[in-house]
């Protein structure tokens, strides 16, 4: 049988989100893969990759979180992830909710600054990704969040 | 005077998310006291501009890690990025914490990363502004054991978990 291959779509915020989901990339090895994330400048850093940016939002700025909404329901539509991946931030829960609408899988990769508590937006992530992990053992819970390793 | 081109000794940086015109002024407020280093701030979308020390808003991401490749220091609120770029280029990192109350970030979780990362080789803190320049005098002065190189990527045990939940073989 023709197999091809697994369709993965990237999405992370700027700064240390983006960061994070870069030390993932072996996960994803052999995959095709799209990433989406807010500074169009971090391109240069995924050569060869389809490349979707989307507007930075957060609880300072909440009017943006419409545009970003349709900017990475875009995305998602664009690409028909077979499986979405993300390190947050609250942009993020757009791609896992358009992700599951398109039948993607979904996996939430909460921060490793979040070492005390999860971030609000992966608390949301529990319920709306297929699967949430922590990067802080101590924060692992049962069923979710779960703790499989961390990108330090 | 100085320019945002010129490869700085001490590189600073708020991030790439939020303002943080407190450590912008701070670092300014370094480098008037201080003419003969030059001092570089990434500033973002901070409506303080520094006077003496050279800034830019944002930086394309191989710049920022050649900025901080080519310092001496490198001093930065504590995200995880800034903490992330300084251990990947072995570069002494000062961290100083945004704060909540100060309307700096939307969680007071910068202090938690303070405390989980302080005391790895290379990290060093400040939570006030008097700290910050504490630090850079003494930092400069002796830059002490830099961070431990680490590879580029996650461990593999961590990633080939991903790996497995991608490929549908790990339902978790």
């Amino acid at each position: 049988m023709a197999t091809r291959r697994v369709r993965v779509l990237a999405v992370a915020s700027g700064g240390g989100h983006w960061v994070q989901l870069l030390r993932l990339r072996p996960a994803w090895d052999g995959c095709d893969v799209a990433y989406a994330t807010v500074h169009p400048d971090a391109a240069a850093q995924v050569p060869g990759a389809r490349f979707f940016s989307f507007k930075d939002a957060s609880r300072k700025n909440k009017a943006s979180f419409a545009i970003v909404a349709l900017q990475l329901f875009r995305a998602v539509a664009t690409v028909r992830p077979d499986v979405v991946v993300t390190t947050g931030s609250a942009p993020a829960l757009f791609a896992i909710m358009f992700g599951r609408l398109f039948g993607a899988r979904t996996l939430w990769v909460d921060s490793i600054a979040n070492s005390e508590v999860m971030s609000s937006s992966g608390l949301r992530a529990r319920k709306l990704a297929h699967q949430c992990l922590t990067q802080w053992p101590e924060l692992a819970a049962d069923p979710v969040p779960k703790y499989w390793g961390a990108v330090l | 005077m100085s320019v945002a081109n010129d490869a700085p000794e001490v590189f600073a940086s708020v991030g790439s998310m939020f303002a943080f015109d407190r450590f912008a002024q701070a670092l300014d407020d370094w480098a008037t006291a201080h003419p003969a280093t030059k001092v570089l701030v990434q500033i973002g979308s901070g409506a303080y501009e520094p006077k003496h020390a050279a800034f830019v808003r944002m930086m394309p991401p191989a710049l920022y890690q050649r900025r901080i490749a080519e310092a001496r220091l490198f001093v930065a609120h504590a995200g995880m990025g800034s903490i992330i770029a300084a251990i990947q280029a072995g570069k002494p990192l000062l961290m100083m914490p945004r704060r909540l109350d100060l309307g700096e970030h939307t969680t007071d979780h910068q202090f938690a990363t303070l405390a989980k990362f302080a005391g790895r080789d290379g990290l060093h803190t400040a939570v006030t502004v008097e700290d910050l320049h504490a630090g850079i005098d003494a930092l400069l002065a002796d830059g002490g054991t830099p961070p431990a190189p680490i590879e580029p990527f996650a461990a593999p045990a961590f990633t080939d978990r991903i790996r497995a939940f991608i490929h549908g073989s790990d339902a978790g």
